[in-house]
């Protein structure tokens, strides 16, 4: 995985029905190799801007540059979506192979060793726990050699512990490449944990109500500082109601 | 960069808004995965089964008109030996195929379209309502008599009939296609081919299979009747003269025959194609 490109966002404006539009002159600056949470309530396009940045999503006016070029014409970024989200008629590694064919066995069976799947290659989707499906999720988005990883709350619908499992097993990969991160989450302790920035979205059009740079580096800090982190950065930006 | 509103059209934004089951996969109810519990021996013991009760009813009966089963495989071995069966059997086939094959193509592309294009569904779905109801047989006629008694003609009336049901089924296939797969599909940027080969087909095959398995019975039954009504030979028109001289022994060596070549078309074809495309379903359990 390649040093993450950095990001520049302008979302001039998107509406997706009648009432307010979702965005209207939204901006955003993230630096390269940054692993920025997304924090926000339900409905506040939290989604549809990782769609923006995959170039997915078209029905939108401004400007979107993913390292030097369009977010449509950058590299394939790796994409986790919230639901797992694989093709249940495919085996584990023909799941790989539906994004990235050139993928050698060698290389299926490298990526499934990173995310702790050795010997699950030609399991079915459904024969894997919630917590195997979001690594073989991750296991997909690793597969298109990303050096943009957009992740939809990764964690979402699962125990703490297996929570604790994945955030470990997702550090490991950021620090094993740098890429450029961004975690759309609900949960402050997500981004307490992971994150080096959090940006905090809130209201329809949907606005930046906190835009916080957080102490340490991810994976080394202790519960204590996650928990204060989390604490601060409820505090700094989003209404409790949201963000708890 | 500046995106459009038509870029958008069937944009699978939809997908993580609405209701999914992505993992249930579509079509998962079409066909049944033919786990009908119970001991293995009972499907094995049915047809000789229904022989038994066959037998036992002609030697009760005494009837020419009910000849038991061992009279009639002594009617088809002499019809094989040198009887006109294989040859009727042979036409008759390349028929049943030949509407079969049209009829699939022609259906399953009709069905995406309308499963795709909301006007051409508002369009054409009460074309399809009136060719799922029109008789098979009125439609048999008007083939022959604006075609004359040839085989275009039967064939041509064959994928009117089938046409419709294929539509239908493929139309209910392509509509419950997993918007959330598309948008994989767009996020990881999959080519238009793999794209159709991973995703767009692994979702529509069990509407095809569903589709061929009733087509292709609908299909024989209708290359019979059409056969009967106006043909220079073919299983139809055979059992058609059969029926003229009474000969229930050689309408019913005909019958054996039609139902072991669909009995092996079931288990020899269709059943181990379903199991091949649909392994993933059954080895979920």
């Amino acid at each position: 995985m390649a040093q993450g490109p950095g990001l520049s966002l302008r979302v001039d404006r998107l509406a997706l029905g009648p009432g307010a539009p979702l965005f209207c002159d939204l901006r955003m600056q993230v630096a390269p190799g940054t692993i920025l949470a997304l924090l926000g309530p339900s409905g506040v396009g939290k989604t549809t801007l990782l769609r923006i940045l995959s170039g997915a999503e078209r029905r939108w006016q401004g400007e979107v540059q993913v390292g030097n070029l369009p977010a449509a014409q950058a590299p394939t970024p790796g994409y986790v979506f919230q639901d797992a989200r694989l093709l249940p008629w495919l085996s584990a590694a023909d799941n790989l192979r539906a994004v990235a064919p050139d993928l050698t066995d060698a290389r299926i069976d490298e990526l499934l060793c990173q995310v702790g799947l050795v010997g699950h290659k030609d399991a079915w989707p459904h024969a894997l726990s919630g917590g195997m499906q979001r690594r073989l999720a991750l296991a997909r988005a690793l597969s298109v050699n990303p050096d943009l990883l957009l992740l939809d709350e990764p964690f979402v619908s699962l125990d703490r512990s297996m929570v604790r499992d994945l955030q470990a097993l997702f550090l490991r990969v950021f620090r094993a490449g740098n890429p450029t991160v961004i975690i759309v989450t609900h949960d402050p302790e997500d981004a307490a944990c992971m994150a080096d920035r959090a940006v905090v979205l809130h209201g329809r059009p949907a606005h930046v109500i906190a835009d916080v740079t957080l102490a340490g580096r991810p994976g080394q800090r202790s519960a204590a500082d996650i928990a204060r982190l989390a604490r601060d950065l409820a505090r700094a930006g989003a209404p409790a109601a949201v963000l708890t | 960069m500046t995106g459009t509103p038509d870029d958008a059209a069937g944009s699978a934004l939809s997908g993580w808004q609405g209701t999914r089951q992505p993992d249930r996969g579509a079509g998962a109810d079409v066909l049944s995965d033919g786990n009908t519990g119970g001991a293995p021996w009972l499907e094995l013991a049915s047809l000789p089964l229904l022989l038994l009760i066959w037998q036992v009813a002609a030697w009760m009966s005494q009837s020419r008109f009910l000849p038991g089963p061992v009279r009639v495989a002594a009617e088809i071995r002499d019809l094989a030996a040198g009887g006109p069966l294989i040859g009727d059997f042979g036409l008759t086939l390349l028929r049943a195929l030949a509407g079969f094959a049209v009829a699939m193509v022609v259906g399953t592309l009709l069905g995406i379209a309308l499963g795709r294009t909301r006007w051409a569904d508002r369009l054409f779905a009460p074309w399809v309502v009136v060719g799922l109801n029109i008789p098979a047989i009125v439609v048999g006629i008007i083939c022959y008599i604006s075609l004359g008694l040839s085989d275009v003609a039967l064939i041509l009336a064959v994928v009117i009939n089938k046409v419709p049901l294929v539509a239908t089924m493929m139309r209910e296939g392509v509509r419950a296609l997993s918007a959330d797969y598309d948008e994989l599909a767009a996020t990881f940027r999959m080519s238009r081919a793999r794209y159709l080969r991973r995703v767009l087909v692994p979702q529509l095959i069990p509407y095809l299979l569903a589709a061929a398995r009733a087509g292709l019975a609908l299909v024989w039954k209708m290359v019979l009747v059409f056969e009967v009504l106006g043909s220079d030979g073919g299983v139809g028109f055979r059992v058609g003269l059969y029926f003229q001289m009474f000969d229930m022994t050689g309408i019913l060596a005909y019958t054996c025959c039609f139902v072991a070549i669909i009995m092996a078309l079931e288990y020899g074809v269709l059943r181990p194609t379903e199991r091949r495309v649909l392994q993933w379903r059954r080895d979920r359990g």
